[in-house]
This record gives structure tokens, C-alpha cells and sequence, in this order.
């Protein structure tokens, strides 16, 4: 499988990028990284720049024409290439692009979604003796559709207790540029979902979109608030033989 | 001449600041919220629970999403034939470009009928143009009906939301309000008034009994108007409806020209779908319809003004139109966690939510900043179309609106984000500059400077870290790392931690 | 130009890329009109719903029904009773064992202030739906014009079994006649309410306050 590490991992995350190999490898997938792979362009589209976020998709399907499944861990950007690539190559007028796109499309998956469908797991042999709650992200629940996947792979995880986020289907306020175009209404928002996890009695707060983890942690760093954010991958490479260590490489 | 209804607080859509400062302020409104809060919870619970109750829920949506499309993509056949109808049951029609002509027919009628006061249905169209202030101008009293209205109206507020528009409201400040208002209107609320809203509705209802009982005409707006029958229908709860529909001898309907449905039959499918999604009930308790005049059953003198004011510049964006799908019943609002958290008075217009940050820069246009700013007023979450019984795509229509506004605005106030957004987009664009670009973000990453917490300089990274922390860039990415390890051969397998 | 035509114009204008002038071929409809909602007992289920609105439901058979109206009116301590013309005989007789009855003749409707003195309405109805609770009149001459079933406070509806179905489509179907002839419809699912406070929904508003269905069998 090849890893579509998306942008915001890659420069941001990295700890992220060597959890999922780490996994995936451990469960004896052959990883390949395509070396030329950019961004879904997400940042672009949604902002209304189009002409940009045409030149993403490109890079896309350039960097994976040859992959067998690609793999992302973010319901966030596996969202955008499934749902506005296609929308993109339209309304660029270029129907060669749909077709490589379609085919691409028909390629990509969430990380939960290749463990739990394309490698048939639900227990991956992780142990993370830590309580967590989930926070469903809504791109990965309304635009890559990832389903309660990702609270599957939890739930098998040896040693942790899930424990129910309240009002867990809200938005967390990210949003990609909404956080800085309306800063106000997204800090309030984060705010409500930091206060959330923390009523949960957690000590982790887990998605599968590091980009929104990034403004809940954000804000609970600023406000000292007692709860720690982790990416859904970092628990499931965490073994009772290599445990993850909180702070490491963070 | 002194004013016969409330004045309104001096709200002008137009010229009105973007979202993003009007939500500042809003935010800052902690009793509105804790209102707001309490209400869209209530009513998002009810709504699942009778939305759960249908079976073929999802059939019937995509069933109004057709009725609505085949509608609007032959809507001359439809408001021709609807005219038509009309007219053979014994009912005038009247068409109107926009606000000012719609608002100079209800005029004309009133006038011609004798009467210097109106008792308005509540209806969105209405206060689209508004028509109240319209009236008052020509020294014709608009008395709100509708129970939140009336709220709004003696409270000299604004409404703030589709459904429910004095949603910002809870039972205290209306309380006050009624104590203080109604008496200067008409009959006065009783002095042992409590804020129990069985006590409020009941002060409601004495003080417009008197109104019903001596009003000559009535404006009321409609829910859906029938091609094939001629057929009006206003849904509604109180019976306030009821009462302007059926006492007054004229009646002046003004109606929306998306609001045509083909036939008697469709009904079927947006009776089912309008009350669960709206007030969250299997049915709403009043639903009356009207096929012109009915003898002396009703008002013998019967107006039906047909107003576009913006319908067609919607209709003409193929992928834009679909927002006319909209039956106004308020699921995408009480939904929206944004909404939620601002109310509708920062949207700028009368149609706020979710629905408003696309409707409104479709009917008005985006030049003004407000309106250019309302479809960025969303974080994209999705909530909005789960819930839409007409399943509107609100998120891509937001981005497909984004994409205008940038279009239009590109060679103007953009000049920052167009810098930026033409830098990353070149650096997303090819691998190349975005390995370089890391290169820099990874040396920010090795300065001796703690990993979290910093308040950093420029428009957007500053917005950010007003209220949250940022995290230094890594000091190696991850596809740094990756070649790495690729290059080194024969190392270890098992990837570092 | 008028403005009907200029909007007419407008719409042609916005919808040049509609290619198929039939609607129906043009955007296809996967609805099947007019089904009934399975449901193992129609009745219970129409008397559960118009409960759950805080409507009086009373049963009874043909025999029993002139007591029930007499009865119903009593308890509610009704005075006056206004009845359309066409109401059945022995229905308005039961009313006047109970209040005062004034009889609405369809060619003299009451004037506004006298109907509003009155206490309570009794009426017949065209069909009722047990998925909603819902009671549609069609103002036909045993119901009156509408204003005769909403002034009044006490509302008491008479329902026959008959003419109870599932659900809406139903209800839609067999209402198309109504329209044909020309009536208004009125819909009306439990007494008058509002969810204007708080979102929370308080019975009683303009229209009347207590409705009580008597559905025969």
C-alpha cells in the first residue's frame, strides 16, 4: 500500500506518519511512501480558490497513478480526494483528469478503513492502557464516511477503557480556514468540545484528523485544560513491547 | 406622524459589518446563549425523535428534492398554471420584481379595502421585504400574530431565527416585554403576569383576540402553493393563522415564486417531511388550505402577490438553485454549531443559519461585506445536510459561493490570502518547492524554543493563537525521516519512536 | 414590460439549460403516491397520537354518541353551542340537552363578536390519520365554515372509525376530491399550541383550547 501522509502530518506530525507505518507494517503491509505527493488541496478549495486547488488534485494523481491502495490516515483529506477531486476535475473542463481521478478515487482509503475492511482486523494487537474518549470527526463521519470504524480498531485495543464523549457528533470549531477567518466562533466551539472531553474523565481525546486535534489541543494547552489529544494511529502502533510514550517526538 | 407599531431597533442589513465581527459581539452575549443553547438542544432532540419514527425517512427526502427540482426547472410552466387556477377560483394575482413592488400591492389592497391596520400570518417573505415597515411608512398598522412575532415585534427587536424568531428570548425577557408593550398597542397584559408560558401564551391571546375580531384584511405568506388546484397552504401551531386566514373579509398572500408545487398529491410527501424537521412534531397542529375565494367561508376578496426579489439570480446558477428547494423549516439551524453559538442577528439577514449563508448572498448578491462573508460563516461540518429534508447540499454550495466571492473579489480586498493561496497553491502544486518550503518550516522546528505556546505575528497566524496554543513545525518531516531510513540500507526494520 | 411577463422572461432566461420540456421526463420521481402505513391496529394507534397532542379522545358506538355529545358539553360546563346547519339532527338535539344551541345557517354566518361569546363547537369531520393524530375537515355542511370550528374554546369533533386511515398520503389521496369541489381544508392535530417559549410546546393559544375527539364505531 502507498501512505498518502497528507501535508499537515508530514510537516506538523511526523509522530503520526512513523505510528501508521509502524502499524501497518507490524500487520505485514509492504509501505511505500510516493516521494512527489503534496496536499489533498483541501486549504484551497475550501476557501474558494479553486484555480489552486486544481493543481493539488493534479500532484495527486500524479504521485499515486501507480499505487495499489492508498492509504491516509485523515478522514479529513481522504474526504476531499474522494468528494472534491472529482468535483474539481469538472469544473476544470478536464475529463481526462475526472477519469484518473475516478480511478484514484476508487483507490483511497481512510486508515481505519483499510484495517478493518481491506486487511479484515478489527484487533490490530495494540496495548494502550490509558483512558480515551473518540471524537468522530465530521469529515471522516460525513464526507469519507468512515463509519464507526475507528471505535471498532478502539474498542479492540488491549488495556484502554473508551469512555462516551458528550455531545461527541458536534464540530469541534476547526475547520480548516474558518479557525482564522472566524477565530471567535471557532475558539467558542473548541472551547465547548475541550470542555467535553475533559467531563468525559479521559486522559486522551483521539481522532483520526490530526488537523482538528491541533486546534483542540491548541486550545487545552492554553487553558491548562486536563486533557491530552493522540491520533487514533499512535494508539494502535502502541505494544506492550514498544508503549507509546507520551511527549516523545511531539 | 407618529408611529402606530413599535419602531424597530435600527437595523440595516445592508452596510452592516461582516460575520466575523457581528459573531464577536454576539458571542459575547451570555444570557443569549445560554438561551440559544437550551433551545436548539430541545428542539434537536425532538426532531431525531420523530425523524427516527419514518421508516422511509431518507426515501421521502429524496422524493421533496425531486418534487422541488422538477419545480424549479420548469417553474414558468408551473406559476402560469398555478396563475391560472387561481384565477378561475375567483382570486387576484399579482406579480412583483421585488421588495418595492410587493410591498406597494399589499398597499394598494389595503387601501382599497377600506382599512388602515393589517393582522399578519408570520411569513418569512413578509419580512424579507419588509413589508412592515412598509406599511407603517404608508401609515397602515402590521400587527404580528404569531406568538414569537409578536415577541419580536413589541419587544422592537429583530427576529432571529426561521422558525422561532425570538429564539434569543426566554421566559423572563418576554415576560418584561409584555408587561411593558402591550398595553400601548392594545389590551394590556394582566399585572400578576408570571413568566409561565401557559400565562404568556394566554396574555398573547387576549390582547390579539380583539385584533382578529375587528381586522378587515389579513397578509400572510405561504408554505406551498398548488399548480394543478390553485391551492394555498400556511402550516402552523397556534391557530393565529387560522384566525387572519378565515375572519377578515381581504386577504393578501404573498408568496415566493419557488414555492409552487406541481400537484395536490405532492403534499403527501411535504406534510410528512415539514413538521418533524421543523418543530419536531408528527404533525404541526393547524394546517389550512385555500383555493381562492370560498363564498362566505372566508375573505370573498382574495390576493395572491407572486415576488421573485432575487429568486431568479438563484435560479440561473445551475448549481446554485437548488437552495430553492428550501421549505424553511429551521433543521439546518437548530443544528448548526455555529448558530448555535451566534444566533441569527449575525447573519445580516432574515433568513440566518446555514440556509441564510446561502440564500442570502444568492438573492442579494456579494458586494456587501456582510454578504460576501456569509458563506465563510461555517466550518463545513455537514450537520446542516443530514438534516435537511430537502437535502440542500448547504457545504458545497458554501464552498461553490466561496469560490464566487473569491472570483469577484480577487483583484480587490484580497490581496493578502491571494499572495498566500498563490504561494501554497504553487508549493502544493509541485513536490519540489513543497520539500523546500519543509526545509525552513523544520529550521523553525530546531530553534531553541519551547515546542507549544507562542503568540505569532500576521493576520492569520495571529487569529489563531489569540486563544490557541500553536505547536512548533517538527524538526524533521516525515518524509524526511522516511528517505532516511529508506536510504540507509540494512538498518532496522522496526521504525523509531 | 409588466413585471409578469419581465419575471416570467427572467425564468426562461435562468433556465436555458433545461433541455427536456417534459417535467416529469425531465426530473424522474421514485415516490409511489397515496400508500397506507402498515400498522397492526388503525384506531389505537390514531387514539394514542391524538392523546400524545393532550386531546380528550371518548368512544362510542352510533347508539350511545347523542349521550356522549350531551355529556362531553356538561363536563366542560359549556353554555353556549354553536352547530353548523348540516350537523345530524339527533347530534344537535344531544347539544341542546346540555347549552344553549345556535344553529349556523351557511347562507348567515354569525357575525364575528356573537361567535366569539360562544362557548363550544360541535362538527363532523372528512378524515382522520392515526400516524399523525390528525383530523382534517373539509367544511362540508355537517362541519360549517372554519370559523365555526375555531372561535369557539371547546372544540368537540366527531370522528368516524370509517374515516380513519394510517397515515398522510392516505389522507391526501382521498382529500384530492374535497379540493375538486372547491372546500377549504382545515388539518388539526391536537388543540392549539406553540413552542415559541423556549422551544417548549404549551397547549392553548387562538384557536380552541380543548378539543375533544368522539370517535364512533
Amino acid at each position: 500500500m502507498s501512505l498518502f501522509i497528507t501535508c499537515i502530518n508530514d510537516t506538523m506530525f511526523p509522530h503520526t506518519g512513523r505510528a501508521v507505518v509502524s502499524v501497518l507494517e507490524r500487520l505485514g503491509c509492504e509501505v511505500t511512501v510516493p516521494a512527489n505527493q503534496t496536499c489533498c488541496g483541501q486549504m484551497f478549495t475550501n476557501s474558494g480558490w479553486f484555480g489552486e486547488g486544481v493543481k493539488s488534485v493534479r500532484a495527486f494523481v500524479r504521485a499515486f497513478a501507480d499505487a495499489e491502495v492508498i492509504v491516509g490516515p485523515s478522514g479529513s483529506c481522504v474526504g476531499s480526494v474522494r468528494h472534491q477531486h472529482p468535483m474539481l476535475a469538472d469544473d476544470a473542463g478536464d475529463a481526462g483528469l475526472r477519469h484518473e481521478v475516478d480511478q484514484i478515487v476508487a483507490r483511497t482509503r481512510e486508515l481505519s478503513e483499510f484495517i478493518v475492511d481491506d486487511l479484515g482486523l478489527v484487533d490490530v494487537g495494540a496495548h494502550f492502557p490509558h483512558t480515551v474518549t473518540f471524537h468522530p470527526t465530521c469529515h471522516s463521519v460525513r464526507v469519507a464516511k468512515v463509519g464507526d470504524r475507528p471505535q471498532q480498531l478502539l474498542r479492540a485495543v488491549d488495556g484502554i477503557t473508551v469512555v462516551d464523549l458528550p455531545h461527541a457528533e458536534e464540530c469541534c470549531g476547526f475547520g480548516g480556514t474558518f479557525s482564522v477567518k472566524n477565530p471567535d466562533v471557532s475558539a467558542a466551539m473548541g472551547t465547548d468540545k475541550v470542555a467535553h472531553a475533559v467531563a468525559s474523565g479521559a486522559e486522551y481525546v483521539v481522532a483520526g484528523d490530526n488537523s482538528c486535534l491541533l486546534h483542540i489541543g491548541g486550545l487545552a494547552h492554553r487553558t491548562k485544560a486536563p486533557i491530552r489529544t493522540i491520533h487514533l494511529a499512535e494508539i494502535l502502533a502502541s505494544t506492550q513491547d514498544a508503549p507509546f510514550m507520551a511527549g516523545a517526538a511531539r | 406622524m407618529t408611529r402606530r407599531t413599535p419602531d424597530v431597533a435600527p437595523v440595516t442589513w445592508l452596510g452592516m459589518p461582516a460575520f466575523p465581527a457581528n459573531a464577536k459581539v454576539q458571542l459575547a452575549n451570555d444570557r443569549q446563549r445560554a438561551n440559544l443553547t437550551h433551545a436548539t438542544r430541545t428542539i434537536r432532540a425532538k426532531r431525531a425523535a420523530v425523524v427516527s419514527e419514518v421508516d422511509d425517512w431518507e426515501q421521502l427526502r429524496l422524493a421533496g428534492a425531486a418534487i422541488k427540482d422538477r419545480t424549479l426547472r420548469h417553474l414558468d410552466t408551473y406559476l402560469v398554471e398555478f396563475e391560472k387556477k387561481l384565477k378561475a377560483a375567483g382570486a387576484t394575482v399579482h406579480w412583483a420584481r421585488d421588495a418595492a413592488e410587493a410591498n406597494q400591492v399589499v398597499i394598494d389592497v389595503t387601501r382599497a379595502a377600506g382599512a388602515d391596520e393589517v393582522v399578519k400570518v408570520k411569513s418569512m417573505a413578509t419580512q424579507e421585504i419588509e413589508l412592515n415597515e412598509a406599511l407603517e411608512e404608508a401609515g397602515i398598522a402590521a400587527w404580528e400574530t404569531d406568538l414569537a412575532e409578536l415577541i419580536v415585534q413589541l419587544g422592537h427587536d429583530s427576529p432571529s431565527h426561521i422558525l422561532v424568531p425570538a429564539i434569543h428570548r426566554n421566559r423572563s425577557e418576554i415576560r418584561e416585554i409584555f408587561l411593558t408593550e402591550m398595553g400601548r398597542y392594545g389590551r394590556a397584559a394582566p399585572d400578576d403576569l408570571t413568566d409561565d408560558p401557559g400565562r404568556l401564551a394566554e396574555a398573547a391571546r387576549i390582547h390579539l383576540r380583539e385584533k382578529f375580531l375587528r381586522a378587515k384584511v389579513a397578509v400572510s405568506g405561504a408554505n406551498f402553493a398548488v399548480a394543478e388546484t390553485g391551492t394555498l397552504v400556511v402550516v402552523e401551531s397556534e391557530g393565529n393563522g387560522r384566525m387572519c386566514l378565515t375572519l377578515p373579509e381581504t386577504l393578501i398572500t404573498v408568496v415566493g415564486i419557488e414555492k409552487v408545487l406541481p400537484t395536490f398529491a405532492d403534499l403527501e410527501v411535504f406534510l410528512k417531511l415539514l413538521p418533524r424537521s421543523s418543530t419536531g412534531e408528527r404533525m404541526n397542529p393547524y394546517t389550512t388550505m385555500w383555493t381562492g375565494a370560498h363564498g362566505l367561508d372566508g375573505p370573498r376578496d382574495v390576493h395572491v402577490v407572486l415576488v421573485d426579489n432575487g429568486r431568479t439570480n438563484a435560479l440561473a446558477d445551475q448549481f446554485g438553485r437548488q437552495v430553492l428547494r428550501c421549505i424553511r423549516c429551521s433543521a439546518c439551524l437548530n443544528i448548526c454549531p455555529v448558530y448555535e453559538r451566534v444566533g441569527g442577528h449575525a447573519y445580516g439577514s432574515v433568513y440566518p443559519g446555514p440556509i441564510g449563508a446561502v440564500l442570502t448572498p444568492q438573492l442579494r448578491g456579494h458586494t456587501e461585506a456582510i454578504d460576501a462573508s456569509l458563506p465563510f460563516a461555517s466550518s463545513l461540518c455537514g450537520a446542516c445536510f443530514d438534516v435537511c429534508p430537502v437535502r440542500i447540499e448547504i457545504p458545497d454550495l458554501l464552498v461553490h459561493l466561496r469560490r464566487q466571492v473569491v472570483d469577484e473579489h480577487k483583484r480587490g480586498g484580497l490581496g493578502l490570502e491571494r499572495l498566500a493561496m498563490g504561494v501554497l497553491g504553487e508549493v502544493m502544486g509541485n513536490p519540489h518547492s513543497l520539500r523546500a518550503a519543509q526545509i525552513a518550516s523544520t529550521l523553525a522546528g530546531k530553534l531553541p524554543i519551547p515546542g507549544i505556546g507562542r503568540k505569532l505575528p500576521g493576520p492569520g497566524a495571529s487569529a489563531w493563537t489569540t486563544s490557541r496554543d500553536l505547536p512548533m513545525p517538527a524538526a524533521e518531516t516525515f518524509t524526511q525521516w522516511w528517505r532516511k531510513r529508506s536510504d540507509a540500507p540494512g538498518t532496522d526494520e522496526e521504525p523509531d519512536r | 414590460m409588466s413585471a409578469r411577463d419581465e419575471i416570467l422572461g427572467r425564468i426562461r432566461g435562468a433556465l436555458a439549460d433545461v433541455g427536456e420540456p417534459d417535467p416529469a421526463r425531465d426530473v424522474v420521481l421514485d415516490w409511489n403516491y397515496g400508500q397506507p402505513l402498515p400498522m397492526d391496529d388503525v384506531i389505537a394507534r390514531f387514539v394514542q397520537r391524538v392523546e400524545d397532542y393532550r386531546a380528550e379522545v371518548v368512544r362510542a358506538d352510533e347508539a350511545a354518541l347523542p349521550g356522549q355529545i350531551t355529556a362531553v358539553l356538561q363536563r366542560h360546563g359549556a353554555t353556549a353551542v354553536v352547530v353548523p346547519a348540516g350537523l345530524p339532527e339527533a347530534w344537535r338535539d344531544a347539544a341542546g340537552a346540555a347549552a344553549d344551541v345556535v344553529v349556523e345557517q351557511r347562507r348567515q354566518p354569525l357575525p364575528h363578536d356573537e361567535l366569539n361569546r360562544i362557548d363550544a363547537v360541535v362538527t363532523a369531520s372528512r378524515v382522520s390519520i392515526a400516524e399523525t393524530g390528525t383530523i382534517v375537515l373539509d367544511h362540508a355542511p355537517d362541519q360549517g365554515r372554519r370559523a365555526l370550528s375555531l372561535v369557539p374554546d371547546l372544540h368537540l369533533c366527531v370522528v368516524r372509525e370509517g374515516d380513519v386511515v394510517s397515515d398522510v398520503g392516505e389522507a391526501v389521496g382521498l382529500l384530492g376530491i374535497s379540493v375538486a369541489s372547491h372546500r377549504p381544508l382545515t388539518w388539526i392535530s391536537g388543540p392549539s399550541a406553540t413552542s415559541d417559549i423556549e422551544l417548549n410546546r404549551v397547549e392553548g393559544v387562538h384557536g380552541p383550547r380543548t378539543l375533544v375527539v368522539l370517535l364512533v364505531g
